[in-house]
């Protein structure tokens, strides 16, 4: 029989410390879809997604409600899309595009994931074309979200790739420039990026993946946040203990949502991403975790060493809850999504050089950052070497999604809406990185012995 | 299937006997209940178990939540499976 107090516990969690499952992400090969004329492959492509992802809302809609359990996203991922169009043009790639948006429409899928390209090592002429698309296409969609893995720990950091993403973001921000710029918040950057996360704007179907998979992102910051509320003075270790049980328990909803949303759509069960991921709304922030632990503001010294036992306990809880764990799987901290991260940027108690100390020791990286809208291209560039650098040396995954504000500087705000929130634009070092990533190349791939 | 009902608000005459006709007209079986009145709060766990009923669950759930509304009380109801999966290994 179960105790009263857990029944208590458990309604608590959803009703006032917003726990829900954050994502639930179908991912789906296009490799079969492959021709070389865009018209039959944006046929198929279409065709095979709303076939497969058809009833996946309302599958998650009625599982949310027979479980009482909040689902919040239901997404698309897709085979990296420069991975299955051979020598498309540009113009041709902006048309792959706008059939995913029609696609997401369609299935009712609030993003698609996976206008892609792996270019760790060097870029074919179809990822140089889906980059180049990039503007275009993130003006002229508003579902569709796109990655680019510029390095990994085995082959190094591929700079060329890495300035020409610093042009690249430079041109989403100024295409989009009328709202806020929000082309930049569906593109990523990633080092070392993982082939089953389920969370925007980084997800895409490995090329390791089967022919369609279920994979969940679960969250639950206020929950964590509540529960080392109740115990102000406990010492370090009995907080470690206490962010384990709860994401031990967090994960345990997702595996079992996981499972049932599996069953119901007869698709195989991927991975569950063990993300904390804070939304804007009070009480739902990473931040506030930080600060419950004894920091006044997150930003302040102590930040990186609450954040690193925080990253730790979590995936030490939730490892335990679930039969596959995989993702990003850590504590996320994106500024604009997080109304503590929000407050202490607009303090200037957090900066982004601190940001990036912090992304050393957990999941992800600079996330949805607004920075000014006259920083050079080099000098994003730069910002993105600096990152994936982290990523490549500690044999981690690190990803940068900063956003140039343009006609706006350091003060201002950008705004934009729902879970994605808004920023205080954060200021940038002026001195100049241009000579740096103008010489291109590769950076070779670190030693993984002596390790100090 | 089973399902828990709790129950939390402000104590009256006739909480438990409208939430339980309610579950008899839909053939909701009560395996158990636990209650108590503190400081004239009312609280109230129901164990139950889901027969074959005309309504599906999500609709039920909103039947006994909109009467407990009525009544000035907070009332969920929720699937099994989601304490199970939470609290035991």
């Amino acid at each position: 029989m179960l105790n009263p107090g857990d029944i208590i516990e458990t309604i608590k969690m959803i009703d006032e410390e917003h726990l829900d499952i954050r994502t639930v992400t179908m991912g789906i090969s296009l490799f079969d879809c492959v021709d070389r004329d865009p018209d039959a492959f944006c046929g198929r492509v279409y065709e095979k997604i709303t076939r497969l992802a058809g009833t996946l809302v309302q599958t998650c809609d009625d599982i949310a409600r027979s479980y009482g359990i909040p689902i919040i996203n239901k997404r698309v991922a897709v085979t990296p899309v420069a991975l299955v169009t051979p020598g498309y043009t540009e113009e041709e790639m902006v048309q792959v595009a706008k059939t995913l948006e029609r696609a997401a429409v369609a299935c009712g899928v609030n993003f698609v994931g996976g206008y892609s390209a792996l270019v760790h090592k060097a870029a074919t002429q179809s990822d140089l074309n889906l980059i180049r698309s990039l503007p275009r296409a993130l003006k002229e969609t508003s579902r569709v979200c796109s990655s680019i893995n510029v390095a990994t720990t085995k082959a190094g950091i591929n700079l060329d790739a890495v300035g020409l993403m610093g042009e690249i973001i430079r041109a989403c921000a100024e295409c989009t420039a009328e709202e806020d710029s929000i082309g930049c918040a569906k593109l990523v950057v990633f080092a070392n990026v993982p082939e089953d996360n389920p969370f925007m704007a980084g997800a895409f179907h490995g090329v390791g993946e089967g022919e369609c998979v279920i994979n969940v992102g679960v969250s639950g910051p206020g929950v964590v946040s509540s529960a080392i509320a109740k115990h102000p003075d406990a010492n370090i270790t009995e907080i470690a203990d206490i962010v384990k049980k709860t994401a031990f328990k967090i994960t345990r909803m997702g595996q079992m949502v996981a499972s049932e949303a599996c069953r119901r759509l007869n698709v195989p069960f991927g991975i569950v991403d063990l993300s904390l991921a804070p939304t804007p709304a009070v009480g739902d922030s990473v931040a506030h975790i930080l600060e419950e632990m004894g920091l006044e503001r997150c930003g302040t010294h102590g930040t990186t060493a609450c954040l690193a036992l925080l990253n730790d306990a979590v995936k030490k809880g939730g490892t335990m809850a679930s039969a596959h764990v995989g993702g990003l799987s850590g504590a996320f901290i994106p500024v604009s999504e997080d109304a503590g991260m929000i407050r202490a940027a607009g303090e200037g108690v957090l900066t982004l050089d601190k940001l990036e100390a912090m992304t050393a020791v957990c999941s992800v990286g600079l996330d949805m950052i607004a920075i000014p809208g006259d920083t050079p291209a080099s000098t994003i560039a730069a910002i993105i070497a600096d990152e994936i650098s982290i990523g490549v040396i500690n044999n981690k995954t690190t990803a940068v999604r900063v956003i140039p504000a343009i006609g706006k500087g350091v003060g201002d705000r950008v705004s934009f809406g729902g879970l994605l929130g808004e920023a205080p634009v954060m200021p940038v070092h002026r001195e100049s990185s241009e000579k740096f990533i103008r010489r291109g190349g590769r950076i070779p791939a670190p030693i993984h012995s002596l390790r100090n | 299937m089973n399902a828990v009902i709790s129950v939390i608000g402000r104590d009256k005459v006739g909480i438990i006997a409208r939430l339980s006709g309610i579950c008899a007209e839909n053939n909701v079986n009560i395996n158990d209940i636990t209650q108590k009145v503190l400081h004239d709060t009312f609280t109230m766990i129901m164990w139950v178990e889901i027969r074959e009923t005309e309504k599906d669950f999500p609709a039920l759930a909103k039947l006994l939540e909109d009467a407990g509304r009525e009544m000035g009380l907070i009332v969920h109801v929720m699937h099994e499976d989601v304490f199970d999966a939470m609290h035991r290994i």
